[in-house]
């Protein structure tokens, strides 16, 4: 399958007048065209700083971050990066909100136009377009930002602990649904997360990284059989207790 | 409609109650502060010559507005009160617009406004009039010069106080540092800019009446300064008891704005 991101030894420290912290050391790792991976680690290992990496918003002191079609590491050059929170403007409609991305890149066509509203109608929001985001529940807000994210049509989704901002029942609802929307729509995707049950119902690929400095400790290919196809499901699945087990131990070994 | 349970027709009821009583007790403290200066004042307890009485403001108030020259002075000091408040705005904000898009500017500006922020204006309105002469426009630098350091202060500290996610996500999109400012700066702001020109436009009404002390041949600070060298304590009074109510309605005028907005 062809490559969509390669990461080759990436490094990157933070500085601070009282020293430098090496977050990141070494990193090096692939993603496929198609293929939904996800990133798991300890808190303070660097994940959201690798996605910042990826995403082009900070440059790493040293490596190289390749991705296919991308000459130059700009940010939303074909990426989508869907942060904690929604954070939805609350001045503006859910519309509006949605069209934030387009309206930044003038890309507010016809053709874009309407695919929004396929997508709105495809995911229930069609009657919520017109309203303040303060009128959604979490999951449909959460929802509303993977279409602002999906607007700009990305090959790549970056999810940055997407949903560690919802409750326990409507996390698992709206992990469902992102995880099939985002398979629906074909995209390849990379998520961060520190739940480790998250990762085991989403992902074809596991990278686990280690304690500050981060570097990859494993790679962890995930299949399940063909009857458990949502991430609900999947987690009913007698190998789902068994990839935790194993991810557990590997994060739980130092060194 | 739905039949309201006993216990939310006794909420309602109570709260209502207690409308009326805070409207009503408002009311009578006026009625008896009124009554007990004109009392006071009409048995000789006090010297009415000096202290003036709520009758003869009302009376002078009447005079001069069948004389014109309350209107004149009226309209002078709003005129230049809201003249003020609009370059307070517009200045206040297009300064800390720019110190946020240049932060080594802003960095270097800090001490100095600061400086600025907390010298008393009272000490330059004699240097404006050497500077800007004897009329209407030293009145309006020197409000604007109350007013316009806090408000930039003010906005600017707020700009640097937006989530820091939200500036990630418009860079995430592909957004420049305008987008940052035009799309969540400024918008996100607009409650904090409202509640400022809730203050400044106090803080204008403040160097409007200071300027008009110094140099001015018309307005109410003139008209207090005037009365106060000839002796007409009746004017004074009245211009004081004026000035109440304006700043009041300018305050509910900005205040009703910001309902509106939140609607």
């Amino acid at each position: 399958m062809e490559t969509m991101l390669s990461l080759d030894q990436v490094c990157f420290s933070y500085h601070t007048v009282g020293g430098e912290t090496l977050a990141l050391s070494d990193i090096t790792f692939s993603v496929d065209c198609g293929e939904f991976a996800a990133i798991v680690g300890p808190s303070g290992c660097g994940k959201s700083t690798l996605l910042s990496l990826i995403c082009g918003l900070i440059k790493p002191e040293s490596g190289k971050i390749r991705m296919a079609g991308r000459q130059d590491n700009t940010p939303a050059n074909g990426i989508g990066y869907m942060l904690q929170k929604d954070h939805l403007f609350e001045w503006r409609s859910v519309y509006d909100n949605i069209l934030l991305g387009l309206e930044i890149q003038k890309k507010l066509t016809e053709q874009n136009l309407e695919r929004i509203d396929r997508m709105l109608k495809t995911y229930g929001l069609s009657s919520f377009a017109q309203m303040k985001p303060s009128a959604l529940s979490g999951g449909m807000k959460q929802r509303a930002a993977l279409i602002r994210t999906l607007a700009l049509d990305p090959d790549l989704l970056l999810l940055d602990e997407p949903f560690s901002a919802l409750d326990y029942q409507t996390r698992l609802e709206v992990a469902d649904d992102i995880g099939t929307i985002i398979r629906q729509e074909g995209k390849t995707a990379i998520l961060v997360t520190h739940d480790l049950s998250e990762a085991i119902s989403m992902a074809d690929r596991i990278i686990i990284l280690s304690h500050r400095p981060g570097t990859v400790k494993q790679v962890l290919t995930v299949s399940f059989p063909a009857e458990y196809d949502t991430p609900l499901k999947k987690r009913n699945a007698e190998e789902f207790s068994r990839y935790f087990n194993l991810i557990w131990k590997e994060l739980k070994s130092h060194g | 409609m739905d039949k309201l349970s006993a216990a939310q027709v006794k909420y309602l009821r109570d709260r209502d109650f207690h409308r009326k009583k805070v409207i009503l007790c408002r009311a009578a403290l006026l009625l008896l502060i009124l009554a007990a200066w004109e009392g006071a004042a009409r048995t000789g307890l006090i010297n009415s010559f000096i202290f003036s009485s709520p009758v003869r403001i009302a009376v002078t108030a009447w005079e001069m507005a069948l004389d014109g020259s309350l209107w004149l002075h009226l309209g002078v000091t709003l005129a230049e009160t809201l003249l003020s408040f609009l370059a307070v705005t517009f200045f206040g904000l297009l300064i800390a617009i720019l110190l946020w898009l240049f932060p080594s500017a802003a960095e270097v500006m800090e001490p100095y406004l600061v400086m600025l922020n907390s010298l008393p204006k009272s000490a330059l309105a004699p240097l404006l009039i050497v500077w800007l002469g004897n009329n209407v426009k030293t009145v309006i630098v020197a409000a604007v010069s109350v007013a316009v350091f806090g408000s930039v202060i003010t906005l600017h500290t707020g700009f640097r106080e937006i989530d820091s996610d939200k500036i990630k996500l418009i860079y995430s999109l592909g957004g420049s540092k305008k987008d940052v400012m035009f799309k969540v700066i400024v918008p996100g702001s607009v409650p904090m800019l409202v509640s400022n020109m809730k203050v400044n436009v106090g803080l204008c009404l403040v160097g409007v009446i200071i300027g008009e002390f110094l140099s001015a041949k018309a307005g109410l600070g003139y008209l207090i300064i005037y009365a106060s060298q000839t002796f007409k304590m009746d004017w004074m009074l009245m211009s004081i008891v004026i000035l109440c109510l304006m700043s009041t309605l300018l305050y509910q005028g900005i205040h009703m704005l910001e309902k509106k907005y939140d609607r």
